[in-house]
């Protein structure tokens, strides 16, 4: 199985031939084609966007404003204004429940979230509901590390506001059923938050007919850069939320005394937005849309089966979560007893990149009984022989270590 | 390629293996917890003091192999030395980890680590009990908790 993309497509993987990268996970690499469109924004049309009475102003605001088109297509929302562009997926969860959450959230009322949820979409929640005084309750898992949606089920209430839960898990890799969930939350009149980091590099989002009222994803897990992400919602509860920020851009009148708000998405976006960052989040959208998102989640599934079969027959590995068909291309496992952060460093003495920790969800971790995992994750510029490569090391490192 | 490492030699993997002094001393006179909040790392320094010199030494925790071949490494070595001495090897082995102090200027045992200072994510595991030390030492001796650190 060869690559979905060329490897000549990324600067930094040709000129470090051997180097395994199995951590898009973490951070994706960035194909030229998104850097090219940065750099070409800033040689070309330059400039404050929105309120410059000249012509390379207006240049500005317009690739700006064509940005958001992209990126609204690429997660199929048909309302471009219903696209926040943020800092990434942290800004985006952190804007949702502190502007949401401080003017919907009080005292009695419950806030639930799962217990694989990554800390971006943990702990913004459990403080929020400190502040509010309102209840914060966790959903256990399936033995996949999927929600139980029967335990959700039985769990929420007339007093269940907001149920916060990930599309794809970071650790596991699990795919949690939206669907399912968000009738549950419907049934009760609870909005639902999905943090899609893990989700919007790897399938369609199909924003529309998901039926969750806000997505949140970060462009640098998606072949974008850092610093750029969204927050997407349903036209009706975006239009109800206060301002997260308040000051430039976000404002249509300032009096001496009151203020009124722009409209979406600008009243969402306070201060000069990061064009270069939609910029090349647009490009990156642009990439994966000409590859096809059905070939890419396609691929990717079958490198984690297949890296599943090689690192779960080895003895005295444990891989964590769903079997190997139905796991986005995440692969988390713990060797033995050697600690997950020796693991990774052999494995980078041989140009191996995996992460190892904790992953930001020590939730997860004491759910799972254990400290830490290592962690493999895969995407298109990766091949059958990354494959190869960490299962011999795997292999090497169990002998060095002298397990079984 | 072969199943060798630059870092893990067999020394490292020995202790980490078989650490020595690992247990809990209930006579110690002075009980240290040291913390990597990073990466989980967690150790508990005992050491039984006799006026100056530490008469014993031993550790319990849970982390990775560099942090647990240091700590069993440490506890062997500091055996019978006074706070003095200790220091000292505290300041060469962090230095070492930091390569500021030259391979000849340790004992040999602790030459192993070489590795690590070319390893700047794996510094803190080596150097987690000898903090821990540091600070244990600067508390027997009536000094602030954490001093320095």
């Amino acid at each position: 199985m060869s690559a979905l993309v060329p490897r000549s497509d990324f600067s930094l993987l040709s000129t470090n031939p051997n180097l395994v990268y199995l951590d898009s996970a973490a951070t994706a690499q960035k194909p030229r084609a998104v850097l090219d469109a940065m750099n070409d924004f800033y040689e070309t049309d330059y400039a404050n966007p929105h309120r410059g009475a000249y012509a390379l102003s207006a240049r500005a605001t317009e690739r700006y404003a064509s940005a958001r088109g992209a990126v609204a297509r690429f997660f199929g929302v048909g309302d471009e204004a219903c696209v926040i562009f943020t800092r990434g997926t942290t800004d985006s969860l952190n804007m949702v429940a502190s502007a949401w959450g401080r003017a919907n959230l009080g005292a009695g009322d419950e806030v639930i979230v799962t217990g694989a949820e990554h800390h971006a979409n943990f702990v913004p929640w459990q403080q929020i509901a400190i502040e509010r005084g309102a209840q914060f309750t966790i959903c256990p898992l399936a033995a996949d590390g999927r929600a139980d949606v029967e335990a959700l089920a039985t769990l929420v209430s007339g007093r269940t506001k907001v149920i916060a839960f990930n599309h794809v898990s970071n650790v596991l890799g699990a795919i949690n059923p939206v669907s399912e969930i968000v009738a549950i939350a419907r049934a009760v009149g609870a909005l639902t938050v999905c943090d899609g980091a893990q989700a919007a590099p790897h399938m369609f989002v199909a924003f529309d007919a998901l039926g969750v009222d806000f997505y949140a994803a970060s462009a640098h897990k998606m072949l974008g850069p850092m610093g750029t992400g969204v927050l997407i919602g349903r036209r009706e509860v975006l239009d109800a939320m206060p301002p997260y920020q308040t000051g430039g851009d976000m404002i249509a009148f300032v009096g001496d005394e009151r203020t009124t708000w722009n409209v979406l998405p600008h009243r969402l976006e306070a201060g000069t937005p990061n064009v270069a960052g939609a910029v090349g989040l647009a490009a990156a959208c642009d990439y994966l849309t000409a590859i096809g998102m059905d070939a890419v989640a396609a691929h990717e599934r079958a490198l984690v089966r297949l890296a599943y079969e090689r690192v779960s027959a080895l003895d005295d590995v444990r891989v964590h979560g769903p079997s190997g068909s139905e796991r986005s291309g995440v692969l988390s496992f713990t060797v033995g007893d050697i600690h997950p952060h020796d693991l990774a460093t052999l494995l980078d003495e041989r140009g191996i990149c995996i992460r190892a920790g904790h992953h930001c969800a020590q939730p997860l971790m004491r759910r799972l009984g254990v400290a830490a995992t290592a962690r493999a994750s895969f995407y298109i510029y990766n091949d059958e022989n990354d494959v190869d490569q960490l299962a011999e090391a795997l292999e090497s490192a169990k002998r060095v270590f002298a397990v079984a | 390629m072969t199943d060798t490492s630059a870092l893990y030699q067999e020394v490292i993997l020995d202790h980490n293996r078989r650490p020595r002094n690992f247990s809990v001393m209930a006579d110690a006179t002075v009980e240290e917890r040291g913390v990597n909040p990073l990466c989980g790392d967690e150790l508990t320094l005992y050491l039984r003091m006799d006026g100056d010199r530490i008469a014993d030494a031993s550790f319990q925790g849970s982390g990775c192999a560099i942090s647990r071949a240091s700590a069993s490494m440490m506890t062997s070595l500091v055996k019978g030395k006074t706070r003095a001495e200790a220091d000292v090897l505290v300041e060469q082995f962090r230095g070492l980890a930091t390569g500021r102090t030259a391979m000849d200027d340790l004992p040999p045992a602790l030459r192993a680590f070489a590795g690590v200072a070319r390893l700047p994510q794996r510094v803190k595991c080596a150097v987690l009990a000898w903090h821990t030390l540091h600070s244990a030492l600067a508390e027997g001796a009536g000094g602030a908790e954490g001093a320095e650190r």
